[in-house]
């Protein structure tokens, strides 16, 4: 199937309660599947067509202030339009799951893949202090698996997780096996896990609130001091990557989503060649793997960093070496993917030279 | 009847509601704020719902209205609160969920987010406080500001050339077929509170019937914003603010 339909079906198996959505290619077969699947009539998952992104974003808030396991899902233009709420949802500390199915931009640009939403995600597109869980997936089993590996990201750490996809994956099929069932959280399951949830008070505990306005700076900066610590953590525990001939490499190509696959058959060239490639696949794109691109500055002559933008991953790559090697950047834009043939080229160019 | 008397239980005729909490509010003197925050506590003690309410508070004046009746509340983005209370309504259907907007947040920034959620006939109830200006921030004009009413950004007063008109938006969601109870109120007098009771217990009983989107304005002064005495405003609202919009039911199915 699709991976846009593999996100659909993973969402009613985790037992999602409500999925909001506007629709917007390269994206809408995940509403589209939902609508059709009808999960009401079976998990009782909630799934309705908002009038804007803004509205669908706001929606995820307010089913998150009631603990429940929800969704939205959109490409660039319209994740744009979300990212006030996506700060609102970091800023009162709620679990939600948006996915970004990227196609080039600026502008209403083009309805064809792209990579260029990085640094909105990644360095927070909505305003204020705040950093998103971030996952990339590189093929349709991936994006079933983080659609629920997400909404346990989300409610283990209180915050919106984004999964980052891209038209290409998207649209593309493959096989996928989908997860297994879960029922959906009853009343009593969310009461608690999310004390902090508003179900209605009881007479025997205080209200719940779901709010991110502080007046007193110094509340404010308690709410920060309390994020940050907890971005802390989420870098020290749930770094994910994945490795493609990397252990004797000389050459380190560092790429996600689409462009790993590439980057992947390229490296098999450069291999062919006798060029001791190696792949490095960031899985998380927040928290990123940060030490293990540093690990690889000691072993390595350079890096090359392969986007579908105009270089910004490239940025967190060089963070990581800190001047230890070079590191340069191929990438294509406007909805262009790279070939294998362009990234061995660009390696050869640029890095081995 | 010496004080003893007067705070004897059995004498007692008015009392503050249970499910109002015992806090100072921010509000400015003369401010209706509290009194229609009064009334939804009082109702929502009476329906026995205070388990069973979530409120969404906007942001504005009201944006602490969380703070002041005692129920678990959810605080929306400027203008969201339908959105939200879509989906809280969607996913605990057996529970009574209200908006509590301003002229701002419903009918400018919010615009969107109040007509689809009207016209979605989303079950909840909508407390519309129309004062025509932005108090929260300082008492810029607002979609509702009237013909020549002077505020912080139309200081010569309101002009159709320059800002447009008065927007009736409770008169246009009167149109939509989502809608079931329109009603436009005020708190000015001890009678028009008591018939704006009535009417948010009326929208509140027709959410929990599944009639549709319910929508009580309440025209209201803002004697701060506005410049004004309490009482002045009062007058001011009265002969201003009623002839563009009229009390009553505009909507009742």
């Amino acid at each position: 199937m699709k991976g846009n339909e593999a996100i659909a079906h993973a969402a009613i198996r985790c037992g999602c309660d409500g999925y909001f959505g506007y629709p917007i290619t390269p994206q809408s077969e995940i509403m589209e599947t939902l609508m059709e699947l009808e999960p009401w009539n079976t998990t009782g998952m909630v799934v309705l067509q908002a009038e804007s992104e803004t509205a669908s974003i706001n929606m995820v808030y307010g089913g998150a202030g009631c603990g429940k396991k929800s969704m939205t899902s959109s490409s660039s233009p319209g994740v744009s339009l979300m990212q006030e709420g996506i700060s609102y949802l970091a800023g009162a500390e709620l679990p939600a799951v948006i996915v970004n199915v990227m196609r080039g931009g600026p502008g209403l640009g083009t309805i064809q893949p792209s990579q260029a939403d990085y640094f909105q995600t990644v360095k927070g597109g909505g305003h204020g202090d705040y950093k998103m869980i971030t996952l990339a997936p590189a093929s349709v089993q991936e994006m079933a698996d983080h659609t629920v590996m997400a909404f346990d990201l989300a409610f283990k750490y209180l915050t919106p997780v984004m999964i980052l996809a891209d038209g290409v994956i998207g649209q593309m099929m493959e096989k996928v096996v989908l997860p297994p069932f879960q029922p959906r959280l009853t009343e009593e399951e969310i009461k608690i896990k999310c004390p902090w949830a508003t179900l209605g008070k009881p007479a025997n505990r205080k209200p719940n609130y779901i709010y991110s306005l502080q007046l007193e700076a110094e509340e404010m900066e308690n709410l920060n001091l309390r994020l940050q610590s907890r971005y802390r953590t989420i870098e020290k525990n749930e770094v994910l990557f994945e490795e493609f001939d990397c252990e004797d490499a000389e050459y380190l190509i560092v790429a996600f989503g689409t462009s790993a696959r590439v980057c992947q058959k390229a490296v098999e060239m450069a291999r062919a060649h006798g060029i001791k490639a190696g792949l490095l696949r960031p899985i998380t794109l927040f928290p990123f793997p940060t030490e293990q691109i540093s690990h690889y500055a000691n072993q390595t002559k350079g890096m090359l960093t392969v986007e579908m933008s105009a270089g910004q991953m490239v940025e967190d790559v060089r963070l990581a070496v800190n001047g230890r090697v070079p590191v340069e950047f191929y990438g294509r834009m406007g909805g262009i993917v790279p070939s294998p043939d362009d990234v061995f080229e660009a390696l050869k160019k640029l890095i081995v030279k | 009847m010496t004080t003893n008397d007067i705070i004897n239980p059995a004498n007692l005729v008015y009392a503050k509601p249970s499910v109002l909490n015992d806090v100072p509010m921010h509000y400015c003197p003369g401010c209706t704020h509290g009194v229609i925050h009064k009334l939804i506590g009082e109702i929502i003690g009476e329906m026995g719902f205070q388990e069973k309410t979530i409120g969404i508070a906007p942001v504005g004046c009201a944006v602490f209205a969380y703070k002041y009746i005692d129920i678990d509340w959810q605080q929306a983005a400027h203008g969201r609160a339908p959105a939200l209370a879509t989906a809280v309504k969607r996913l605990l259907p057996d529970r009574l969920v209200f908006t509590y907007q301003g002229d701002g947040d419903l009918a400018a920034i919010g615009t969107a987010e109040t007509i689809h959620a009207c016209n979605r006939g989303e079950n909840i109830a909508i407390i519309f406080i129309n004062n025509g200006i932005y108090g929260m921030t300082g008492g810029q004009m607002a979609p509702t500001t009237l013909h020549g009413m002077k505020s912080s950004t139309s200081p010569n007063g309101r002009t159709v050339p320059l800002n447009g008109y008065p927007l009736d938006i409770t008169k246009l969601l009167a149109q939509l077929d989502g809608t079931c109870y329109v009603t436009r109120q005020s708190a000015h007098t001890v009678a028009s509170v008591r018939k704006t009771k009535k009417a948010i217990q009326k929208a509140f009983e027709n959410s929990m019937l599944g009639k549709g989107t319910s929508i009580v304005e309440v025209v209201s002064t803002c004697n701060s914003g506005w410049k004004l005495s309490p009482a002045d405003s009062n007058t001011w609202m009265v002969e201003n603010m009623f002839p563009a919009y009229p009390l009553g039911d505009l909507k009742d199915i």
